[in-house]
């Protein structure tokens, strides 16, 4: 299992658009990715349960990876998002 | 009648309303025998949603612009969304429902999650969720979107409006819109902006008005209902003078800010936030040449943070994206006050305690705004002015302080980026010095507003005074001059950022003098354009 804590910097937050990039770029992978943020829980790969998360900038929102892929998933995962969000 | 609303976009509108109703989808709960037949028709539906959203990303983003159509792309990334699929897929295979009725109250689930937020943009995303599930629905009934049906241009009314709607209607028989619901973030609400229709939302709306005559006023956020003939005659009056503005738009959009002789000045915008940008760019600004930081640190209780400093000023570069922005450091103090500064109480606050004096007397307040416009200098062409400044000695106290944030942001490893720094000059005894001066910065900006006010002792906020305040003053006009020739010798450029700037009965002289740059408000940026070409 990988675990990593994020920053959001965009200033709107994880909004529509980013968090779509966020869970297309998320099923490359087979681990599950889940992201965690104020008591709610949501599957990386999917862009609703993202928004849901309601994570606006300055949110620390917590990444888990789990399977056979969470190392470089958790790796690529991180680069994406410190580029993206 | 008056209805008092929300201005969304400025800008008048005479004619008749027409109320946009929707077709309510009736959709009716069915029990289904045939899973598989359901879920397939529901895949088809779908997939040809997703399908046309992209050819309505394609024809926006030709339309209108990239930036508007992403909501459409992000809408196709919502119906290929798991957990919005999932849901469809487990209400037709676990309670055997048709397929209209799954995805109708998938929609509203999601809906109401968004509608639950705090955050008012992730408040306004439930109307994008009813959006798409109402196409997918439409697929699967075969009925059509609603369309607008009039053979003239109309104020459109209506409860809400979504994204798609919003652009799929003839934007040619629109003269307005005015709404019941949505938000200055909706998309509605930034289309209305991009496609320059005055908007106006929050007025309840009804569909009894359908026919009747009104007048939207997108200045002041008001619609009038049957308006009597003497207001319509002074709102005909209005209009004419802004389609006269749209004409001169159209008509100097794109073309240079170049003398009869060949010389070109830069026209630039002066903006107090980032979404004066918007209007800059809509009036073809060639950069920003005062970028009012003050925002940042007005109505609120505590200082802003760098991360916040930062979001906005990279925001103001990319928005720009390469063209100059000039970024004038905290300039609080005087007219401006903020309680949590805890400054005392003067006697004479236009010539106290106000601005560069402030950042070199409580540097901790400086510092953190360098290193976000330093920080943010990386994302495109900021420069950075100081205001008030009088002394040789202040340029000085700046520089160490500069060096130090620099050599503080390199031995953190924050990527940051060098940037032009110049000063406001707008004392006479800046101006004075303006030799020296040019020496040790990058540009001036000659602020006339407090330049005016310093050289001719006149209290800019007591209106007593107005009598005596000639802004055109041979004293004023030669210390403008002085500085632009000074800057010349120096192999500076000088702007001119104060309300002198978009006096068009100076241009001419401001173009002899060698003025390199004029700073207007967005509005006024064509008109001194026209001037200038008409310059010789």
């Amino acid at each position: 299992m990988q675990n990593f804590e994020y920053k959001i910097t965009d200033e709107i937050g994880l909004h529509a658009r980013p968090a779509g990039l966020l869970a297309k770029f998320a099923k490359q992978f087979h681990s599950d990715i889940k992201m965690e943020y104020n008591g709610k829980s949501a599957s990386a790969k999917a862009l609703m349960g993202i928004m849901g998360l309601e994570a606006l900038r300055g949110a620390v929102v917590s990444v888990t990876v789990e399977g056979d892929d969470e190392l470089e998933a958790a790796k690529k995962l991180k680069e994406f998002m410190s580029e993206n969000l | 009648m008056e209805c008092k609303g929300k201005k969304i976009f400025e800008g008048i509108a005479i004619g008749k309303i027409s109320y946009f109703s929707k077709k309510e989808q009736t959709v009716v709960r069915k029990h289904i025998t045939d899973k598989a037949a359901e879920k397939e028709r529901y895949g088809k539906a779908r997939d040809k949603a997703i399908h046309d959203l992209h050819e309505l990303y394609e024809t926006t983003k030709i339309e209108i612009g990239e930036a508007d159509a992403e909501i459409f792309d992000v809408h196709s990334m919502m119906l290929e969304d798991d957990d919005y699929n999932n849901s469809v897929y487990n209400m037709i295979d676990q309670q055997e429902l048709n397929a209209e009725y799954a995805v109708a109250t998938t929609g509203d689930n999601f809906a109401e999650t968004f509608a639950a937020m705090e955050d008012e943009y992730f408040k306004a995303r439930s109307v994008d969720v009813k959006d798409i599930s109402e196409r997918v629905i439409r697929n699967l009934t075969g009925e059509k979107a609603a369309v607008l049906c009039s053979d003239e241009p109309v104020i459109l009314a209506a409860d809400d409006l979504t994204p798609s709607e919003t652009v799929q209607l003839d934007k040619n028989k629109i003269l307005a819109f005015v709404t019941r619901k949505g938000s200055s973030n909706s998309h509605t609400a930034i289309l209305a902006r991009t496609m320059n229709i005055p908007a106006v939302i929050n007025i309840d709306v009804e569909e009894s008005w359908d026919g009747k005559m009104a007048i939207l006023d997108g200045d002041k956020g008001i619609l009038i209902l049957d308006p009597d003939p003497e207001t319509e005659e002074k709102y005909k009056i209005l209009l004419a003078g802004q389609q006269q503005k749209r004409e001169l738009l159209k008509e100097l959009r794109g073309k240079a800010n170049e003398t009869k002789s060949g010389r070109t000045i830069d026209v630039f915008a002066n903006v107090g936030n980032v979404t004066d940008i918007a209007g800059a760019l809509q009036n073809d600004a060639g950069g920003i040449g005062l970028f009012r930081s003050e925002f940042l640190y007005l109505e609120r209780d505590k200082f802003p943070t760098e991360s916040e400093q930062f979001a906005v000023y990279k925001k103001a570069a990319e928005l720009m994206a390469g063209k100059k922005v000039v970024i004038r450091t905290l300039d609080i103090g005087a007219d401006k006050k903020c309680d949590y500064f805890h400054l005392d109480q003067e006697d004479n606050p236009a010539l106290g305690f106000r601005a560069i004096r402030i950042c070199l007397k409580r540097p901790e307040i400086f510092r953190t705004q360098l290193r976000a416009l330093f920080r943010a200098a990386a994302y495109g062409n900021i420069q950075i002015m100081y205001p008030m400044i009088t002394s040789m000695s202040e340029i000085r106290q700046i520089r160490e302080i500069v060096k130090e944030v620099k050599e503080e942001l390199q031995a953190q490893g924050v990527p940051y980026k060098d940037a032009p720094e110049g000063i406001m000059i707008e004392t006479p005894a800046a101006a004075l010095i303006s030799d020296q001066l040019a020496k040790e910065v990058d540009f001036f900006s000659i602020g006339t507003n407090d330049l005016t006010q310093y050289t001719l002792a006149i209290d800019r906020q007591n209106p007593a005074l107005d009598d005596f305040c000639d802004t055109h003053h041979p004293a004023i006009l030669k210390l403008i001059e002085m500085t632009i020739k000074n800057s010349h010798e120096a192999g500076i450029w000088t702007g001119i950022c104060g309300e002198l700037g978009a006096d068009t009965s100076l241009t001419e002289t401001f173009i002899k003098m060698g003025v390199d740059e004029l700073s207007v408000a967005p509005p006024a940026i064509l008109k001194v354009r026209k001037a200038i070409r008409e310059c010789d």
